[in-house]
């Protein structure tokens, strides 16, 4: 599919001029979709969340220190100076947003969708969280503690699920398979 | 700078609207917007992720509602590109009208006619910079934000302003975005999780065991 939006055109004319320039190698853009498309991924937060779950010490290193018990997992790179991980209990619930941009935390789950850049999640869900939730089909208890982390410096934020109920006796493996990106980002109970 | 990105907070955006099965990229030119970013970073254009932020901030406030994350991206590249001045925006309208565009549609770059000069090197790949001199709060302390704007680039968003939260999480220190992005230097600073109750922030009208963390920078806090 290829748009002819202003967009579209206007991104198109300056790739050709930077590429005249030899200012960009014109398969960088192959590069990118294939990178964000099979390589970097909400797949890599997946690991490590099953892992977390099958692995008591693993968790409480994740927990301890996200960035480097991510690395264990040859999970590094772009976005990810620090990594963050917080955890969802029967008393608390998180959620990550950026208000200022779009930060997101690239190296475990990859680009971000469309709505946690749109205005209407970036500008609601530091207020109106429990709302937001129940627009995404999650209704909590009243007396759930929620934290809203906003990702406003160069640390990035990631949530531990609580495993869905049926997935006690799965394998790390399988239990990858259940987790999703939306319950990474607290926007999602499994 | 209080500009249409600092979007925490504010009223009338409406329900979020997701799509099913979101693809990575819904079009190609999503994706060659990410190259140019990477050829504009090659280039110099683009010096540090503060300064791109902020050419971001600064294009048509309509664009960055209407067009998108990657059209936000292209204004904010565009920006740079021309402030660098690696192309123009007329040569950007010649090359727009030869595919069969308007060259006068879908403009978001704001280019300044006297951009900050960022002259950037770099001391490591990323922002951590350890410090040697201590934290001037511990994790527990109280901490007030400073209640006035700050002009040009900043990470304090509005809505934080002038409140009273605790801090959560200590960071040691990292890049000054503030100074960074108009290329007045890293002037790293220690990095707080700072945590605000939801009452302290939206008053009676907040929801039930609210709890909003910010990571903000020391120059942002005053003692209790």
């Amino acid at each position: 599919m290829t748009e002819t939006t202003p967009q579209a055109l206007r991104a198109e004319a300056l790739e050709s001029l930077l590429v005249e320039k030899g200012l960009l190698d014109p398969a960088t853009v192959d590069q990118v979709i294939v990178q964000y498309n099979e390589r970097v991924g909400p797949m890599n937060g997946a690991r490590v969340v099953a892992k977390a779950w099958t692995n008591p010490e693993f968790r409480k290193r994740l927990l301890a220190d996200g960035t480097s018990a991510i690395a264990e997992l040859g999970l590094e790179g772009a976005q990810t100076d620090k990594l963050v991980v917080v955890e969802n209990t029967s008393d608390v619930h998180n959620l990550v947003v950026c208000t200022l941009c779009s930060c997101y935390p690239w190296a475990v789950l990859g680009l971000p969708p469309k709505w946690y850049k749109d205005p209407a999640y970036r500008s609601r869900v530091v207020r109106e969280p429990r709302k937001v939730l129940e627009e995404f089909g999650v209704a909590l208890a009243g007396d759930k503690a929620i934290r809203v982390w906003d990702s406003s410096a160069e640390v990035r934020y990631m949530v531990l699920p609580e495993p869905p109920a049926d997935g006690r006796g799965l394998s790390e493996a399988a239990l990858a398979e259940r987790v999703t990106r939306d319950s990474m980002i607290g926007v999602e109970i499994l | 700078m209080d500009g249409i990105h600092d979007l925490g907070g504010k009223y009338g955006y409406g329900p979020v609207i997701r799509e099913t099965r979101e693809p990575v990229f819904h079009d190609r030119w999503e994706a060659k917007v990410f190259a140019i970013m990477r050829g504009a970073s090659a280039a110099g254009a683009v010096k540090n992720t503060d300064q791109f932020r902020h050419a971001v901030e600064r294009i048509d406030p309509v664009a960055y509602l209407t067009h998108g994350y990657y059209g936000r991206w292209l204004g904010g590249l565009e920006t740079l590109l021309v402030e660098a001045g690696l192309v123009s925006q007329a040569n950007i309208g010649s090359r727009v009208a030869e595919l069969g565009g308007d060259p006068a549609a879908g403009i978001a770059a704001r280019p300044a006619k006297h951009p900050d000069i960022v002259a950037y090197e770099p001391l490591a790949a990323h922002s951590y910079r350890s410090l040697q001199a201590p934290p001037r709060f511990r994790v527990g302390d109280r901490a007030r934000t400073r209640a006035t704007p700050i002009g040009g680039h900043t990470r304090l968003p509005a809505y934080a302003r002038g409140h009273t939260g605790w801090i959560a999480r200590s960071h040691d220190g990292w890049v000054f975005p503030d100074s960074n992005a108009h290329g007045r230097g890293e002037n790293p600073q220690h990095l707080y999780t700072v945590a605000f109750a939801g009452e302290t922030l939206w008053g009676a009208e907040a929801e039930p065991g609210l709890t909003v963390h910010l990571d903000l920078f020391e120059s942002y806090l005053e003692g209790p």
